[in-house]
């Protein structure tokens, strides 16, 4: 065996190793689903069964969990998602020190533990506006930091903008309002959706955060560790599951639509491209040929 | 419909940099008005004073009579086209040009009219629903032309808009702006580096250098007679012949140069002892077998170029001074031998003296 | 500001402003302060806030030093989290050099895929994975004795079963931005370090490695940082016997009913994830720019 194909295996065992690590825990997991067993586990494999899926849907406190989910999600993305724009927007016309002592601001949730953020969240709204622990508190802790995470997508497309596009609206009369409206926004659009898509993925996934300021209410998150804690059983696989199955179709449609628009973005550039290079067939300008009415 | 612009000392700092410098200039309604230097010397300062996305740190600008100052890019009767076009990407051609008649509440029957107008007027009348970036070059020129007529500005302003564009479909658009200009009666401000945009397209010219404006007048005006060292070396070839005054007088001033005592047109007044350069266009110098002529200048021909219609021949004398010399290829011109002597004459008329840049 | 002004007129950017100053003040800047202060001052009964006894102090910060079992289990949160950390940038780094510069073009689309659908899936369910495995009747156990290895079933929970499960969980925040860093290494000049006649370790030692310094410094701190704020994992990884610093801090608040205590361990723990982004900077000599792309 030679140096080069000894090198080769290496790598396939890595990769076969490392993959493995990353998709065989998820797939016993799947698998447990289906095993007649009480307790969630393959093995050993008792018999298959569809079961867990009823037991599943029978349980109230998971569908009461599911909703306060989606509740505070919908709470995130309206906060989040306009904080994000906001925030982006107004560090893409800053410039020099202030920027970046604000952007260190901005990003340093994403920085901090989330548990930190959610005791500092539920101390402050506590004592200065007395409000305890509940779905509102908790939107607002998840706001905190999502909205940094809206805000590096929008920045990020806002460097790809062609800000000669608002003075151009602008300076066809359009007021300021207006060109946000139908120019800066229109071209943001994509962004405003990945960022409510993340910012959905955010909240519904978020545990650390959430624990100090649920209160009394229940995330699914919240729901799911504490069900393995206490009263674990397949149909916590099932719900597992499903949400695994949901994260990846939406993952995979994320990708997709991603890269597609990147590739558009490609195309249309070598278009601009080609052209340059080309010049084009100068048609007799007509104007010049039409007699003057003025 | 078309205004005048008036600029009454108009100054741009930022910060400790003066971008543009006590400029004093009336745009007459009606008129194709180019600002023409080089990169870095203003003018896109000035358009964008005019247009509104920047207040002049000094000074007034007035259109139609109406003082500017505090008024907004979007309240002043102008419209400005973007070197880079900027027309919407994510809207069609005929959204693009009605876009500043949709913001002015136009409605949208009389919306479609203007634009199918508009799209006749740029001979462009089938792209109305196309997308922008589906449209050549040349086309998008056009659109965005039609674009910044839909809002009827009493004043257009340009910037370099057909700097993107290949040389061929650059002369056909000079044509065309200029036509189109003419048809509307719209004020046009015209800013480039291109001299012979501005020499071929404008009523007048402004030329600009470092912030400040050297000269006024159309375009004849600026290459026969200018009047600063800079003018006369940016528009157009000239030799340059630097040396001090010796005599001047009845409108003429003698130079002591490196080639000798040449004489030349003295418009400046410049006196006995002042530095000073003559300037004489290419096509201006003869070949002189007989020697009669004021003003003789000795070289000898390093090599020539031949373009068709023109000979330029490149020459070297007192020292390593180069002289290029136009003339018509008539098949009677000198053959301009490398390593010849030539014998170089030019009429005192044809030549100006000017006081170096920087010691107006 | 000016500029601000001028890009979008007065009425969005008073709302910008507006909206960032919320967040930045309301949401960032002050419950911190506040947390800050809470942890300065005694746990008094609601009536006597405010009153001779409401002093600053530093005891919140001494309970700490006084209790061993809580300092014990601060120790074992830092060193475990940098093993953590230690550990998945071992197992990140070929993976992320494979992806950024061996790997063939056409298939990095379905790698990266593959990596990043793990990735969006919930923490606590990738946990609840790695919890089956290690239940005491589950797959490993049965494997291990089915093969011969052990001959009865073990209690894996306890602070291996943590680490292993924190590597887990983090280890896409490693891969992406030290795969981001060696991508824009320029092919060529590993090529030329081999040219040369390095060796492939002399050539990752000093061409790669100092290249995706700052990949890995963001990697490190993402990692180390959610390592030592994680709560799921030791949850549900961890035995009666491995507890993590944050399952102390929560005790204070919901078991203690001690949140000025709570808040003083709190902030000691983002004293420490901001001291470890200070020594990550010191160590891969980045500069905060570099780290908050």
């Amino acid at each position: 065996m030679t140096a080069e194909r000894f090198r080769r295996l290496l790598v396939t065992v890595y990769l076969v190793l490392f993959f493995g690590y990353l998709f065989i825990p998820l797939g016993i997991m799947a698998a447990a689903t289906f095993n007649t067993s009480r307790f969630p586990t393959v093995t050993p494999w008792l018999g298959f069964t569809l079961d867990w899926f009823r037991v599943l849907y029978e349980d109230h406190r998971m569908w009461q969990a599911l909703g306060t989910s989606l509740v505070v999600a919908a709470g995130v993305i309206a906060v989040a998602v306009p904080t994000g724009l906001a925030a982006a927007l107004l560090l893409d016309r800053l410039h020099s020190r202030a920027r970046t002592f604000l952007y260190a601001l901005m990003v340093s949730p994403l920085l901090t533990p989330g548990v930190i953020i959610g005791i500092s969240t539920l101390i402050f709204w506590r004592t200065w506006f007395d409000l305890s622990g509940g779905i509102v508190l908790t939107v607002i802790a998840q706001s905190s930091f999502i909205a940094a995470y809206a805000m590096l997508l929008f920045l990020a497309r806002l460097q790809r903008f062609d800000p000669t596009l608002e003075e151009a609206a602008l300076d066809l009369g359009a007021t300021h309002l207006q060109v946000f409206r139908r120019i800066t926004l229109p071209f943001l659009m994509p962004a405003v959706l990945s960022a409510a898509f993340i910012a959905f993925l955010q909240s519904f996934e978020n545990y650390n955060t959430t624990l100090f300021v649920r209160g009394l209410d229940t995330t699914l998150t919240v729901y799911i560790a504490s069900k393995v804690r206490t009263g674990l059983t397949p149909a916590v696989n099932a719900l597992s599951l499903i949400l695994i199955a949901l994260t990846i179709a939406g993952a995979v449609t994320y990708e997709v639509l991603r890269r597609r628009d990147a590739r558009r973005a490609l195309a249309e550039q070598a278009r601009a491209e080609r052209e340059e290079a080309s010049g084009d067939g100068a048609p007799v300008p007509a104007a010049a040929r039409v007699p003057a009415r003025a | 419909m078309s205004q005048d612009v008036a600029l009454d000392h108009v100054t741009m700092r930022f910060g400790s940099v003066t971008a543009v410098r006590d400029v004093s200039l009336t745009i007459a309604a009606g008129e194709f008005f180019s600002f023409l230097g080089p990169s870095g010397c203003g003018k896109t300062t000035i358009l964008r004073m005019i247009s509104g996305f920047m207040e002049p740190s000094d000074g007034r600008i007035r259109i139609g009579g109406r003082d500017m100052r505090g008024i907004g890019p979007n309240k002043r009767p102008t419209a400005l086209i973007f070197q880079n076009l900027a027309l919407f990407p994510l809207m069609t051609v005929a959204d693009n040009i009605a876009f500043g008649l949709e913001v002015r509440g136009v409605a949208a029957a009389d919306r479609r009219r203007r634009v199918r107008e508009l799209l006749e007027l740029v001979a462009l009348p089938e792209v109305a629903d196309k997308k922008v970036t589906e449209l050549s070059g040349g086309q998008r020129q056009r659109i965005a032309i039609a674009r910044a007529l839909a809002v009827e500005p009493a004043v257009l302003l340009l910037d370099e808009p057909l700097s993107a564009l290949d040389l061929k479909l650059r002369q056909h658009m000079r044509a065309e702006l200029r036509a189109i200009q003419r048809r509307t009666g719209v004020t046009f401000v015209y800013i480039t580096h291109d001299q012979g945009e501005a020499l071929t397209m404008s009523d007048r010219i402004g030329v600009m250098s470092r912030g400040v404006l050297e000269q006024v007048g159309d375009g004849q005006t600026v290459y026969d007679d200018p009047a600063t060292a800079f003018v006369a070396s940016f528009v157009g070839e000239a030799n340059r012949f630097p040396g001090t005054v010796l005599d001047a007088a009845d409108g003429r001033a003698a130079v002591d140069t490196p080639f000798g005592r040449l004489l030349g047109r003295n418009p400046r007044g410049l006196k006995a002892g002042d530095r000073a350069i003559l300037f004489v266009r290419p096509e201006r110098l003869a070949v002189a077998p007989d020697g009669t002529a004021d003003n003789r200048v000795e070289a000898r021909v390093s090599h020539r170029d031949f373009e068709g219609a023109f000979v330029n021949a490149f020459l070297t004398g007192a020292g390593d001074r180069r002289i290029v010399v136009q003339m018509p290829h008539l098949g009677s011109e000198p053959a301009f031998v490398p390593g010849a002597a030539a014998t170089l004459t030019f009429r005192p008329a044809d030549a100006v003296v000017l006081p170096p840049d920087g010691e107006a | 500001m000016t500029g601000v002004l001028h890009r979008y007129g007065p009425v969005l950017t008073g709302f910008i402003v507006l909206v960032v100053a919320l967040w930045v003040v309301m949401l960032v800047v002050l419950p911190q302060i506040l947390m800050i202060d809470f942890s300065l001052r005694p746990m008094l009964p609601p009536s006597r806030v405010g009153g001779p006894e409401d002093v600053y102090t530093l005891a919140n910060y001494m309970t700490l030093w006084t209790n061993t079992i809580h300092l014990g289990i601060f120790v074992k949160t830092i060193w475990a989290s940098a093993l953590v950390t230690a550990v998945t940038l071992a197992v990140c780094y070929p993976m992320a050099f494979y992806l950024a510069q061996v790997a063939p073009k056409r298939r990095l689309p379905t790698f990266m895929m593959l990596l990043v659908i793990p990735f969006w899936i919930n923490e606590i369910l990738r946990t609840f994975a790695w919890y089956i495995i290690l239940a005491y009747s589950g797959p490993l156990n049965n494997l291990l004795v089915g093969i011969g290895i052990l001959d009865a079933p073990v209690r894996f929970q306890g602070d291996g079963s943590v680490i292993l499960g924190m590597v887990y969980a983090y280890i896409l925040f490693m891969v992406f931005p030290v795969y981001n860093a060696i991508e824009s290494l320029d092919r060529h000049q590993i090529e030329a370090a081999r040219d040369l006649g390095a060796g492939w370790l002399r050539i990752h030692w000093r061409i790669v490695l100092p290249h995706a310094r700052p990949g890995i410094a963001v990697g490190c701190i993402m990692t180390f940082m959610l390592a030592a704020g994680s709560y799921a994992v030791p949850l549900l990884l961890g035995g009666p016997q491995s507890r993590w610093f944050t399952e102390v801090i929560y005790n204070w608040f919901f078991e203690g009913g001690n949140w000025n205590q709570g808040a003083a361990y709190a902030f000691i723990l983002l004293v420490l994830c901001i001291g470890f982004i200070l020594l990550m900077m010191r160590l891969f000599r980045v500069g905060l720019t570099d780290i908050a792309k």
